[in-house]
C-alpha cells in the first residue's frame, strides 16, 4: 500500500507536520502501513527516564524484553512519553518519539577503538591497551608541562596543555565525579557545551 | 529559567525572541499553548524567520540578525518615555534610585574607561556613590541627575522607534504593537515571561541581549511573579547540571570562582567573595561563599582537608586566564596543546571555522573522546572531500575512541531547565564492550594514581589527597556520588547558639539543606545549591507524584528543584514591601505576620518581618536590589549598547563604535572576517524541529525526515540570483565555501534596514559526514571565530555570506 509521508505519520501517531523534505519535492514516502499489534507491549518491563535531547527533559518509558531473571538480556523494544510527568504529559516531539533509534543507531560505538599516527582509519583494541596507553600520555604531558608557580613566584599548580571538554547530556553524578578528577590533576584548560 | 516550563501558563504575555520554542523545545511549548488557550495569553514573536512559533502567534514581526539590542533597547525607551512600568517595584526591588559615581558615562558609542590597546575598560567608574558609613546612596525620589533611573533614561532615549525601523528593519507599526503589548503587564496583576535560547546568547554581545530583557522585566515587576521571570531554555538535557557543577576552566561547584594566582591563601580568596551588604537591613547571602567553599573543599580531600592546610586550597589550580573552548581550540592551533579529551561533546561540528579545527586536532599528540557514537570529532583525520578535507597520512595524532552508554543504559539524575533535578533508572545494559562515562573516570584516575604513587613525578599531592571514598573504587554509583553532592555531617553538629541541646545532625547524617553548611570542615557537600536533594528523607530526585495542589504549576512532589526546592526564583518580589501579594492572581508567598507562608518555598530569610526590616527581595546581592545597572559585572558597560556584530551589511546606526569593542579576537582572526562588498547577505544558523544538533541523525527515523542539508532563502533572493527550489547552491564566506540544496520560502523575507534590503540566509546546523543522514556540510564551516564578550559563546546567528547557483553535486 502507497501512502503519503503525511499519512503515514497520522497513522503512526507521531506529531510531525510537513517538513522541508516535501520541500524539495522528496515526493511521497514508500512505507508499509502500520498495522495494530496489540500485544506488543504486553509483557514488557517499564522503565522510567528522561529524554536526553533538549532540556525540557520529557519523561519518558522504556519498554524492555526479558524478565530481569539470571542469563537473559534486557533489550529496549519500545520508548514513548511518560504520560504522569507533568511537563510532557506523556507527549514527544519528532526527536524523542525516535529515541528508539538512537538507542539501536549503527554508528554507535560498541568496543574501545585506536588510531596511530598517519593512520587511515581506527582498529578495535581492549580496554587495557587504551587506559594503560592514555594514562601514561597524560602523565607525561603532565610531567612535562605542570606549572606549579608562575614566573614572579606565585602558586599556580595548574596543568594547561591537555584539554577537557564535558559532554551536556552526562548526568550530574558524571560531572561531579569528572570534576573531581581533571581538577586532582590540575587541569585548567576545562570547559562544556554550555557556551557552544 | 528563574521560573519553570509548567508555569508558562501563568503568563498574560509571551514574549519568544531569540529562540523557536515550538521547534527546538516542543513539549515545553505546550505550556505556551495552554496560557494562550486557558489564561487569554498573547504571543509575540520577533524572529528574522517566520518559524513554527511566529505561525502560531499572534504578532510576529521580523528583525534583522544580531539587532536585538537596538529592538530591546527600543522597548525600554517606550516603558520609560510613555511611564508604562510599575512604580512601586521599580522603586523598592531595583537599584533605580541609586546614584551612581560623576566620573561614569558614556560618549560616542563608549562608556568611561576605554583602552583601546587592551580592548577592554577599566571598570572602576561604573560605580555607585557611597556614604562615608559605606552605604549606596540613594534618592528615593529619582530625581538626582545621577541616580540609575535617569542615566537609564538618557542612554536609550537614543533608541526611538525610527532607529529600531532603521537597525531591525522591523516596521515601526508592528514594532509599536509589541510594546503596547509588552507594556500592557506593567501592573500587580499581570505578568509576560521572556522564552530565548541560542538565538540571543550566539552573537557577540549576547549576554547584553539578556541584560536587556532583564532591564524590561524588572521595568514591568515580572520577576518573581507566576507567568513571570527571564527563562533561558537551554540545550541539551543536562546543560543545566553541567553549568551548576562549574565544568568550566574558571568555575567551582554551584557559581563560584575558581581562585586566582593574585590569591595565595584561603583567607585572601574569601575576602574579595563574601559580599558585605551595601545597605542598612539587607542580608546579602553571598556572606556565606566561606561555608560552601570550604564544605567543597571538603568533598574534594575529605580527611586530607584540614585547617592547618587551608582545607587543601593550595591544591586546587589557580586560573588567572580563562581556557574556554575557543581558546583551547586557538592554543591547539598554535601548537601549544599536547592532549585532548572530549567526553560526549563534537566539536569539529560545533566550534567556528573547521577548517582551524581540524588544523588544531593534527597538531594534537593524543586526542580521546568518550561517545556513544562515532562522532566527526574522533574521525576527524579522515578525508570527506570540502566536508572534511585532511590528510590522514600526514595527521600524527593518536585518537582513541571510548564507547561509552547512553541515557537507557545507565541511572542517575539530570536537571531540567526549570532546574528541577530528576532521577532516571536504567533499563537495559550497554551494547558490547561500552562502559559508563563514571566507569571510565574512575579508571583513569585510579590508573594515574598508581603511576604517581609508584613513580613519583609532578605535584602528586592534589592525586593522592583526592577523596575516594566509594564502596568499590573501580565504580562509584550514582546513589553515593549524589550524596555527596548533596553533603552530610562530619561530626556532630550543635546549635551554635545552644551547643547544650542535642545535635542538629549526628556525624555522618546528610545534611537537610545548605543552610547547615559551616566553614570550620565540619560539613562537606560537593554542590551547595544541590544540598537538600538527598537528605535523610531520601532521594528526592526520585519523587514522582505529579499533583499540583495549588494549580499553579508548582508540583512540589516532582524531583527536587534548585535551590531547596523553589521552583519560582526570587518569589519575595511578587509580595510588596509589607509583605502583601501585589495581587491576588500574582501571589505566591506573603508574611502572615510571624513567617513567610506560600505555594512555593520563600526565596527569603522565613522569619525576616518585612514591616520592621526592609530587607530587599534580591539577596544573592549585597544591595538587595535587582540591577537595571550592572556596575562592573559585564565587560562591555553597565547598560547594554547596540553593536553591529562583526560581520554586518550595515554601519552601525547608534554610533562610531562598530561591533562589540571589548569582544576577544585572536590574530588571524580579525583579518578573516569578510565585508559586505565581498559577501552581502546575512546568515544565521538555526535548528529543525525534527533534529537535535549532531545526534539525531544517528537516528534512521530522524534521518528519514530530514536526509539532506539545504540552504533557506527568500522568494525575492532566489529570484535575484536565479535559483529555483530544489537548486544546487555554493554558500561562502570568507573562511570556506559550503554546498547545499535550495529551499526557497515565504518564512524569510528580505529587511529594509539603513535605506538599504538586506537578505538573510538560512542554514539548519544538523549535517555531518556520520550517521545515518545523506553526508553534508556544516554551517560551523563557514562561521566567524568569535565569541560573546562575556561567555564566550560563539557568533552563530548573524555573520556575511554569499551565495550562488552551481551545476548538480555528483
Ligand atoms: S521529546 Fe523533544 S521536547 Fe521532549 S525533551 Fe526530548 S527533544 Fe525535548
Amino acid at each position: 500500500m502507497t501512502i503519503t509521508r503525511r499519512e503515514f505519520f497520522r497513522l503512526s501517531g507521531s506529531a510531525v507536520a510537513g517538513t522541508t523534505a516535501s520541500l524539495l519535492g522528496f515526493g511521497t514516502l514508500e512505507a508499509v502501513a502500520a498495522e495494530v499489534r496489540p500485544y506488543k507491549l504486553a509483557r514488557t518491563t517499564e522503565t522510567r527516564n528522561t529524554c536526553p535531547y533538549c532540556s525540557v527533559s520529557c519523561g519518558v518509558i522504556i519498554h524492555t524484553t526479558g524478565d530481569g531473571a539470571k542469563n537473559t538480556k534486557a533489550e529496549i523494544v519500545h520508548v514513548e512519553g511518560d504520560p504522569d510527568h507533568p511537563v510532557n504529559r506523556g507527549s514527544l516531539c519528532p526527536k524523542g518519539a525516535a529515541l528508539l533509534d538512537f538507542i539501536h543507531s549503527e554508528t554507535r560505538v560498541k568496543e574501545p577503538m585506536y588510531r596511530a599516527p598517519g593512520e587511515a582509519g581506527f582498529k578495535p583494541v581492549s580496554w587495557d591497551f587504551v587506559m594503560d596507553r592514555i594514562t601514561r600520555l597524560m602523565k607525561e604531558d603532565r610531567d612535562a608541562n605542570f606549572q606549579a608557580v608562575t614566573e614572579d613566584g606565585k602558586t599556580l599548580n595548574a596543568w594547561a596543555t591537555t584539554g577537557f571538554l564535558a559532554g551536556c547530556a552526562t548526568t550530574n553524578e558524571t560531572g561531579w565525579l569528572t570534576y573531581k578528577a581533571v581538577r586532582s590533576l590540575g587541569m585548567v584548560a576545562l570547559d562544556n557545551q554550555a557556551r557552544i | 529559567m528563574t521560573n519553570g516550563w509548567n508555569d508558562i501558563k501563568n503568563a498574560d504575555v509571551v514574549l519568544v525572541m531569540g529562540g523557536n520554542a515550538a521547534e527546538a523545545h516542543t513539549c515545553g511549548f505546550k505550556w505556551v499553548t495552554e496560557a494562550k488557550a486557558n489564561n487569554g495569553a498573547k504571543l509575540i514573536v520577533v524572529d528574522p524567520r517566520f518559524t513554527r512559533t511566529a505561525a502560531v502567534s499572534d504578532l510576529y514581526m521580523p528583525l534583522r540578525p544580531g539587532s536585538d539590542i537596538a529592538f530591546l533597547g527600543g522597548v525600554i525607551n517606550y516603558l520609560l518615555s510613555n511611564d508604562k512600568i510599575f512604580h512601586d517595584y521599580v522603586k523598592a526591588y531595583t537599584n533605580a534610585a541609586y546614584v551612581v559615581r560623576a566620573d561614569f558615562g558614556f560618549q560616542d558609542g563608549l562608556f568611561t574607561g576605554y583602552d583601546a590597546e587592551k580592548r577592554d575598560y577599566d571598570r572602576s567608574s561604573w560605580e555607585y556613590e557611597f556614604d562615608s558609613e559605606g552605604n549606596v546612596r540613594v534618592d528615593p525620589s529619582l530625581r538626582h541627575p545621577r541616580c540609575v533611573f535617569n542615566l537609564l533614561k538618557a542612554h536609550y532615549a537614543r533608541y526611538t522607534p525610527e532607529m529600531v525601523e532603521r537597525t531591525c528593519g522591523t516596521p515601526q507599526h508592528l514594532f509599536q504593537q509589541a510594546c503596547e503589548l509588552i507594556a500592557s503587564t506593567a501592573s500587580s496583576s499581570r505578568s509576560l515571561t521572556a522564552l530565548y535560547a541560542l538565538g540571543w546568547t550566539q552573537h557577540s554581545k549576547g549576554s547584553q541581549n539578556i541584560r536587556n530583557i532583564a532591564i524590561i522585566q524588572l521595568l514591568l515587576g515580572n520577576v518573581g511573579v507566576p507567568g513571570g521571570g527571564i527563562n533561558a531554555l537551554r540545550g541539551h538535557s543536562n546543560v543545566q547540571g553541567i553549568t551548576d557543577f562549574g565544568l568550566f576552566s574558571n568555575s567551582v561547584p554551584g557559581y563560584m570562582a575558581m581562585p586566582k594566582t593574585s590569591e595565595p591563601t584561603l583567607e585572601d580568596y574569601l575576602k574579595t567573595r563574601a559580599f558585605k551588604e551595601m545597605l542598612p537591613d539587607q542580608m546579602s547571602y553571598w556572606q556565606n561563599y566561606g561555608k560552601f567553599y570550604v564544605s567543597f573543599l571538603k568533598a574534594m580531600y575529605g580527611r586530607n582537608a584540614t585547617p592547618e592546610n587551608q582545607f587543601g586550597y593550595d591544591w586546587m589550580p589557580k586560573v588567572d586566564v580563562n581556557l574556554d573552548t575557543l581558546r583551547q581550540f586557538e592554543m591547539m592551533f598554535q601548537g601549544k596543546m599536547n592532549g585532548f579529551i572530549c567526553q560526549g561533546f563534537n566539536p569539529l561540528l560545533s566550534v567556528p571555522n573547521r577548517k582551524k579545527l581540524i588544523n588544531g586536532l593534527s597538531k594534537l599528540k593524543f586526542l580521546v573522546v568518550m561517545d556513544p557514537l562515532h562522532t566527526e570529532t574522533a574521525h576527524f583525520f579522515e578525508n570527506h572531500g570540502d566536508i572534511n578535507d585532511a590528510d590522514p597520512s600526514e595527521i600524527a595524532t593518536e585518537v582513541f575512541l571510548l564507547p561509552t552508554n547512553c541515557f537507557a543504559e545507565e541511572e542517575g539524575t539530570f536537571t531540567n531547565s526549570s532546574r528541577v533535578i530528576q532521577w532516571h533508572w536504567k533499563a537495559a545494559e550497554p551494547p558490547g564492550q561500552a562502559r559508563t562515562d563514571i566507569q571510565i573516570m574512575a579508571d583513569l584516575f585510579l590508573r594515574l594514581k598508581d603511576l604517581y604513587a609508584k613513580e613519583g613525578g609532578a605535584f602528586p599531592d592534589p592525586i593522592m589527597n583526592l577523596s575516594w571514598d566509594y564502596r568499590n573504587p573501580a565504580r562509584p554509583s550514582p546513589d553515593e556520588l549524589l550524596r555527596e553532592i548533596n553533603g552530610k555531617a562530619l561530626v556532630d553538629l550543635t546549635d551554635p547558639n545552644d551547643p547544650t541541646k542535642p545535635p542538629v545532625k549526628k556525624a555522618g547524617e546528610l545534611l537537610d539543606l545548605f543552610g547547615q553548611l559551616r566553614d570550620d570542615g565540619s560539613t562537606a557537600s560537593a554542590n551547595w545549591i544541590y544540598s537538600g536533594c538527598y537528605s535523610e528523607r531520601g532521594n528526592l530526585t526520585m519523587r514522582r507524584d505529579p499533583s499540583d495542589p495549588s494549580g499553579m504549576g508548582i508540583h512540589p512532589n516532582w524531583g527536587y528543584a534548585w535551590p531547596a526546592n523553589r521552583r519560582i526564583l526570587y518569589n519575595r518580589a511578587s509580595a510588596d514591601p509589607q509583605g502583601r501579594p501585589w495581587s491576588n492572581r500574582k501571589k505566591v508567598i506573603e508574611w502572615n505576620g510571624s513567617q513567610w507562608v506560600g505555594i512555593d518555598v520563600p526565596d527569603f530569610g522565613a522569619t525576616i518581618d518585612p514591616t520592621t526590616r526592609a530587607t530587599g527581595p534580591f539577596i544573592m546581592n549585597p544591595e538587595g536590589t535587582a540591577r537595571l545597572f550592572t556596575r562592573g559585572m559585564m565587560r562591555e558597560g553597565p547598560f547594554p549598547e547596540h553593536y553591529e556584530p562583526f560581520e554586518s551589511p550595515v554601519a552601525n546606526p547608534f554610533g562610531p563604535v562598530q561591533s562589540n569593542p571589548v569582544a576577544r579576537v585572536f590574530n588571524g582572526d580579525m583579518e578573516v572576517f569578510g565585508t559586505s562588498e565581498d559577501y552581502p547577505y546575512v546568515a544565521t544558523t538555526y535548528r529543525l524541529v525534527e533534529h537535535f544538533h549532531y545526534w539525531t541523525k544517528h537516528a534512521r527515523m530522524n534521518a528519514i525526515l530530514q536526509p539532506e542539508l539545504f540552504v533557506e532563502i527568500s522568494e525575492q533572493l532566489a529570484r535575484e540570483k536565479g535559483i529555483a527550489a530544489g537548486d544546487w547552491v555554493e554558500v561562502s564566506s570568507n573562511r570556506a565555501r559550503i554546498q547545499a540544496k535550495a529551499v526557497v520560502t515565504k518564512r524569510i523575507r528580505p529587511l529594509i534596514c539603513d535605506g538599504k534590503p538586506v537578505h538573510v540566509v538560512g542554514i539548519p546546523i544538523h549535517w555531518g559526514f556520520i550517521g545515518a543522514t545523506k553526508k553534508g556540510f556544516g554551517a560551523n564551516q563557514l562561521t566567524p571565530y568569535v565569541g560573546d564578550a562575556n561567555t564566550e559563546t560563539p557568533e552563530y546567528k548573524a555573520f556575511l555570506v554569499n551565495i550562488k547557483r552551481i551545476n548538480p553535486m555528483v
